[in-house]
């Protein structure tokens, strides 16, 4: 699967009980809505663990941000683990000021995410 | 608002897709005035979130409202370079002392754009004026050589800075 309409999903990789999430773009306001509702349906799939490649994606803002609390949250409820990996110094910075880097599971490399 | 021959003014309408044409115009703006690309960042990104709360809370989704957008080139007392940044609604009016960021101990969405404007910026100020709507005015200079880009709360506003209403 790959362009997700407006989801910023750019492709969908199922190894086993991994699912791994290629984003692409910028997860503001405008595009917010539509991620919510492609990694919810994927979280739907109980994947135990999503890793998220964050690569090329160049900004987030606080509406992205919560985004992935909610889905953050959904992945927690049936104990499964959400993962990031690629994210550049502006992603990270956001995570960092709304202290999300305490609870998010944040890797450097898909090699280290598959591992975390 | 006090009209300035050199401020940069941008009128949008409420819709989300606006909001990275105006992040690249304060991005751009910010370069011209000697920010580091850390400090452009941290300004285009503390105004997205002004915008995305005044089209979120203020017009509740309307896509079709107008915003009012006015940037212009200061300085502090200390002599840093900042940019001070006007917000203009039509929308709801809140009382500005319920206007605040949220304990972060705990994880769960909403209520975090408040709390990065204020991480971010080095004033900020929301006024109700007279004539219904509201107003956000904040300043953001040009970070100290310690790679910190979060607000400098100690700096006094800038000079000759129009009062908040």
């Amino acid at each position: 699967m790959t362009h997700d309409g407006d989801s910023l999903v750019k492709d969908i990789r199922r190894d086993g009980d991994r699912t791994l999430v290629v984003l692409y773009g910028d997860v503001d306001l405008h595009h917010s809505p539509d991620l919510h509702a492609a990694l919810v349906g994927i979280t739907g799939e109980r994947p135990r663990r999503l890793m998220l490649d964050m690569s090329d994606v160049p900004y987030i803002d606080s509406s992205g941000v919560g985004t992935f609390v909610e889905v953050f949250r959904r992945v927690n409820a049936y104990k499964g683990k959400m993962i990031f990996f690629g994210l550049n110094d502006r992603v990270r910075s956001v995570f960092e000021i709304t202290k999300l880097d305490k609870f998010f599971t944040i890797c450097d490399s898909e090699a280290q995410a598959a591992e975390a | 608002m006090i009209p300035n021959k050199d401020a940069v003014e941008l009128n949008i309408k409420s819709h989300s897709s606006h909001l990275p044409v105006v992040r690249g115009a304060v991005e751009r703006m910010a370069d011209v005035e000697g920010f580091k690309e850390q400090d452009a960042h941290a300004l285009a990104w503390a105004i997205d979130e002004a915008l995305a709360n005044v089209i979120k809370h203020g017009y509740e989704g309307r896509p079709d409202q107008p915003i009012h957008i006015r940037l212009e080139a200061v300085q502090s007392p200390g002599g840093r370079r900042g940019i001070a940044v006007a917000v203009r609604d039509r929308g709801r009016q809140v009382d500005p002392s319920t206007i605040r960021g949220r304990d972060l101990d705990e994880i769960r969405p909403g209520g975090l754009g408040v709390h990065i404007i204020r991480s971010v910026m080095d004033d900020v100020s929301y006024t109700c004026p007279d004539d219904g709507g509201m107003l956000l005015e904040m300043i953001k200079y040009v970070s100290k050589d310690d790679g910190d880009t979060t607000g400098d709360k100690a700096e006094a506003p800038a000079k000759g800075r129009s009062q908040s209403r």
